[in-house]
């Protein structure tokens, strides 16, 4: 299931990117990628859609936000809790 | 050039139904940001506002008027009446043909849009109301203003987002000043407290859960607000020739826009208004005592304005007095200028500057003097009154004691 919640969001990152799957690492970060505060919104609209999902954000204090988004890795493992918290 | 005054005043909003009221209130530095009573509220994540509260529209209207009538529009018309009924101004012969209103909304009949789509969409009915679109149309309030009071020369809404009224009370003073007319009501008013209206400022996650807490380091985002506030701008000579209680002069506006990023703050936009309002009344920037802030408590918005003032004023800047009174009232949207003229206006004539409550912690990004919790005593000559929109659009006025 873990490797499905991977795919995913480096699908919605590529995506939001305008970028290849395979040019996603997952030690890229959202700024590397050309990803700006509108784009991080609009992905984490498309995160909470497609797992269902609410995740704690405000733009206003993103360092403050219990989810982490310093990397795509980051990303992936806060919403890979978020899908297990869900589960449980 | 015709000088330009304010004869009249009026509002209803989350801090009062009327003028005084609201300028007790701010002087108190009253919250008027509380939970919000809307339907549907439990679906909301954002679930405060600067609600106004038992407010019972058939108290002061009748049912025909209630089915034309949307909120923002029952809003205008108390606001409008207390402003008029202030000027004592009536409006026949040929100032009936000048006068005119200009009004700035953002959302217009929101509540009108939100109740039929429900109707449609939800319940499934295949009918709605006759009068939903001359309900939520912008122009519904300054069309109903128009006929209420006689103004039979140019009326409009304006609508730039959060700068709507600043941009609305700049046209009318444009007309005064120019000589097309010698009087013109002018103001805003907003809405948007439905289930859609909170629902869409929730998406794009910039809205604080808690409180507006404007250039406090600890700042979570913007709050909303309802409400409405109208003036009547009259020419000097005029109001002088029939004794007219002159409350304030306006003496500047600029407008600009960013020609950026359709929801960032640019400095370099709103420093272009600002200055432009100050040349455009030939006010030396030493002059200026206050600045009533577009101060929406979110992170962008703040940190840049503090930069813009620092700018524009150099050392002045940190001898001026700059509050945010969204932390009281929330932001209203396309109403807000209108409702902060009134503390530029508690500034000039009573030497009360509104202060900017909620305010805990210093933030290095906004260094300047935010009024933090407690209104101040203070003689002011000249004072701005800043809104910076969505979209990059910027409106600032000036405004200077009664002559």
């Amino acid at each position: 299931m873990s490797d499905a919640v991977k795919d995913k969001v480096i699908e919605i990152i590529a995506e939001q990117a305008v970028l290849e799957k395979s040019d996603v690492k997952m030690d890229s970060t959202l700024e590397s990628l050309g990803i700006d505060s509108l784009g991080l919104v609009e992905s984490i609209f498309a995160i909470e859609e497609a797992f269902d999902i609410q995740v704690p954000f405000n733009a206003n204090e993103p360092s403050e936000s219990d989810f982490d988004i310093s990397s795509v890795a980051a990303i992936v493992a806060a919403v890979q809790g978020l899908v297990k918290e869900q589960a449980a | 050039m015709k000088r330009v005054v304010i004869t009249g005043t009026g509002t209803i909003n989350a801090l009062g139904k009327t003028v005084p009221e609201t300028l007790a209130a701010m002087a108190e530095g009253k919250c008027g940001i509380a939970p919000i009573n809307i339907r549907d509220v439990e679906r909301l994540s954002v679930q405060i506002g600067g609600q106004v509260r038992n407010f019972d529209p058939e108290a002061h209207f009748n049912r025909q008027q209630i089915a034309l009538y949307d909120r923002f529009t029952q809003f205008t018309m108390l606001a409008a009446k207390e402003a008029i009924g202030q000027a004592g101004l009536e409006f026949h012969g040929l100032l009936a043909d000048e006068a005119g209103a200009i009004f700035g909304t953002a959302g217009g009949g929101v509540n009108t849009w939100d109740e039929n789509y429900r109707t449609v969409y939800e319940d499934g009915k295949n009918r709605v109301h006759p009068f939903v679109v001359p309900k939520l149309m912008n122009n519904a309030a300054a069309s109903h203003v128009s006929m209420e009071y006689n103004l039979k020369g140019p009326s409009y809404s304006v609508s730039t987002a959060c700068a709507s009224s600043n941009h609305a009370m700049g046209q009318a003073f444009h007309m005064v000043r120019s000589g097309a007319s010698r009087a013109m009501v002018t103001g805003g008013a907003e809405a948007m407290l439905s289930f859609g209206g909170v629902k869409a400022w929730e998406g794009l996650r910039v809205m604080s859960k808690d409180a507006c807490r404007p250039f406090s380091a600890n700042r979570n985002g913007m709050v909303q607000g309802e409400g409405a506030a109208v003036f009547v701008f009259e020419e000097l000579e005029h109001a002088k020739a029939r004794g007219a209680d002159i409350i304030a002069e306006v003496v500047g506006f600029a407008m600009s826009s960013d020609a950026a990023d359709i929801v960032m703050p640019s400095k370099q936009g709103a420093a272009r208004a600002v200055r432009g309002a100050l040349r455009d009344g030939r006010i030396n920037p030493e002059e200026v005592g206050y600045i009533n802030a577009h101060g929406t408590g979110t992170a962008a918005n703040d940190k840049t304005e503090c930069a813009v003032v620092a700018d524009v004023f150099g050392s002045h800047a940190d001898k001026l007095m700059i509050s945010s009174t969204k932390s009281m009232h929330g932001h209203l949207i396309g109403g807000t200028g209108a409702v902060e003229l009134l503390a530029c206006i508690m500034a000039l004539r009573d030497g009360v500057i509104a202060p900017t409550i909620g305010y805990e912690e210093p933030d290095p990004e906004c260094a300047l003097d935010v009024v933090p919790n407690d209104a101040r005593d203070a003689k002011v000559k000249t004072v701005l009154s800043n809104a910076f929109a969505f979209g990059g659009l910027n409106a600032v006025l000036a405004l200077r004691q009664a002559p």
